[in-house]
């Protein structure tokens, strides 16, 4: 009967009724769906607490026992690699590397993002198609050329051997996000500028980039957690140990302690906490960053 | 005078194009140096049988494409990438809009769900292949721990070949899902609520509000998950490494971590760069393919 009434009546009752019928106590739907989710959600955080709990077991323990919780917390282990200087290095190492390579991408695309979008020149359309080629095929295609590439030039084994390439790879997706951001500013902006005697460079840098921040900053996450996480340009154009950023690092220390699942499951715990700790301080930038990323490229 | 004759005297004086050749020398040349150069001398030196060092002067035509085809571990790889991308789209992406579907609305705990499917995502690959490593470990791990406290003794998933690709599916999903979930939810949420009140008015029922409004509506987000999960298998390799490192007995390679093992590690440029070059036609194809045809109105 008020499944009929609701059907006939205008979508504003319509809306009511729907709500007063989620809200009837028999209604098992929003019960359904929080087992639904806690059962998806624990299956994605399981994995994560095992790592990080398994690193306060003992080797032994961790056989004996690999479901519980530890008998007795092993503070050791985790301590041992705070207190390493590895550690810290390949956080800074990585942390070194993904600044330079955002400095790099994301002005030298706001640059070019500029011209596409506000300058007519010869040539735009072909140069523009020209840049966007990048985002069709991965970095592993060209990765042995590339090797070759960066040791002609003498900048194998360098950190600017891996941030000018990766630099290189992130500018595609940039400069499309950011031209198309430009090109949403108004024209009478530049037309007004332009009057009043004010170059196209300090137009750019006055009044185009202070406009784009949101964009910019969209660009520089994106840029940042690719480069954070990157694994295979300098896992080709690294070989010394001490250059490593922390993913090279973590699967160098795997290598070592093979055998100590224990002392691998801390490193691993320790190494992704800065990128667990800055999402969940900065989750809506960073989630709104990445996906408004993908959508609009 | 007017503003449009100031812009385009300049525009014609050359104001514009001097403008051009300081804003975009830099990443143009930063791109070809690093992205474009490298292509082209892949395609050059696949033509060879060269080891790094010195010039490539050893020219062997096209042998190293005819022995890549007859690789047996290279049709396994590629294979596997089929395979993957085939569970991407029949098990992630009906599971993520599964999930966006009940996230979408505010609703009790949805911002806290959505973080929490979202996270994988931002981990890197490399943490995530490790992970799971252990996770399937098979005397360490909590995944054989539990069938052996249910009776059914130890697992070694990354010891048997086709429980190892069964490992390498479920990290990908682990850690992919998140994120195109989080895609369909910004689809739904654009979706004019009118359609469905209108739809409801008309009598259609649940299943019908969801096959014949949302399905249409979020067609072009659907078309843009599916083209990011396929690039992406096409460029799979950092969590295949810490994983299975491509075993056992070479079951779980793909494309990239095929060229790593075969090409980069062995310094076989020659044959290492035809199979870049071959990854780079197939992601060159598909993705021209698939905007032309798929993605024309957006």
């Amino acid at each position: 009967m008020s499944e009929q009434l609701a059907i006939a009546a205008p979508s504003g009752l319509a809306r009511a009724r729907r709500r007063s019928r989620e809200q009837k106590p028999f209604d098992l739907f929003p019960l359904f769906r929080l087992a639904v989710l806690l059962v998806v959600a624990s299956i994605v955080v399981v994995p994560l607490i095992a790592t990080a709990i398994g690193g306060f077991k003992e080797l032994g323990e961790l056989r004996a026992n690999p479901l519980g919780l530890p008998h007795e917390w092993q503070w050791a282990n985790y301590r041992e690699i705070l207190e390493s200087q590895r550690y810290w290095r390949v956080l800074g190492n990585s942390l070194l590397i993904a600044c330079l390579t955002v400095a790099i991408t994301v002005s030298l695309s706001a640059m070019a993002a500029f011209a596409f979008a506000q300058l007519k020149f010869f040539g735009r359309r072909f140069l523009f198609t020209y840049m966007t080629l990048g985002l069709m095929f991965p970095a592993a295609t060209a990765i042995l050329p590339l090797f070759i590439q960066v040791r002609d030039l003498g900048l194998l084994d360098t950190p600017w051997g891996v941030i000018l390439p990766q630099a290189a790879f992130y500018l595609a997706m940039a400069v499309l996000l950011l031209r198309n951001a430009f090109r949403e500013l108004p024209s009478e902006l530049l037309d007004a500028a332009l009057v009043d005697g004010c170059g196209y460079v300090r137009y750019f840098l006055y009044v185009t980039l202070p406009l784009s921040r949101p964009i910019l900053s969209t660009v520089a996450i994106i840029t940042f957690v690719h480069s954070w996480n990157s694994y295979l340009v300098p896992l080709i154009l690294l070989n010394t140990e001490t250059l490593y950023p922390w993913p090279l690092g973590l699967m160098a220390y795997q290598g070592e302690y093979m055998t100590d699942w224990q002392l691998v499951l801390a490193f691993v715990t320790l190494t992704i906490l800065p990128a667990i700790i800055v999402f969940v301080l900065a989750q809506r930038h960073i989630v709104a960053g990445l996906t408004a990323g993908a959508v609009k490229g | 005078m007017t503003v449009t004759t100031i812009r385009d005297s300049r525009g014609a004086s050359g104001g514009m194009i001097a403008a051009a050749l300081i804003f975009l020398p830099p990443a143009l040349l930063l791109f070809t140096i690093f992205v474009i150069l490298p292509i082209g001398e892949a395609a050059w030196y696949s033509f060879y049988n060269w080891n790094g060092f010195n010039r490539p002067d050893n020219f062997i035509g096209l042998k190293n494409y005819i022995s890549l085809l007859d690789n047996p571990y290279f049709k396994k790889a590629v294979l596997n990438t089929l395979i993957i991308i085939a569970v991407s789209l029949t098990v992630q992406l009906p599971l993520a809009l599964a999930m966006a579907l009940l996230l979408a609305k505010r609703a009790f705990g949805a911002v806290a769900f959505r973080l929490i499917f979202f996270m994988p995502y931002i981990l890197a690959d490399v943490a995530a292949g490790l992970i799971f490593r252990f996770m399937f470990d098979g005397d360490y791990g909590p995944v054989s721990g539990l069938s052996q406290a249910l009776g059914f003794g130890p697992i070694y998933m990354l010891a048997s070949p086709s429980l190892a690709m069964v490992a390498l599916l479920v990290v990908i999903i682990w850690k992919y899902f998140g994120f195109h979930m989080m895609l369909f939810i910004a689809g739904l949420q654009g979706i004019d609520r009118s359609l469905y009140e209108a739809a409801e008015i008309d009598g259609a029922g649940a299943f019908q509000r969801f096959r014949f409004v949302t399905i249409p509506q979020l067609s072009s987000m659907i078309k843009l998950s599916v083209f990011f999960s396929v690039i992406g298998v096409f460029q799979l390799f950092d969590v295949v490494m810490p994983l299975t490192g491509g075993g056992p007995f070479n079951a779980t390679h793909t494309m990239v971590s095929f060229l790593y093992i075969f090409g980069i590690t062995r310094m076989r440029v020659g044959f290492g760069s035809s199979v870049g070059v071959v990854l780079f036609i197939i992601c060159v194809t598909f993705a021209f393919g698939y905007r032309r045809f798929l993605m024309r109105d957006e």
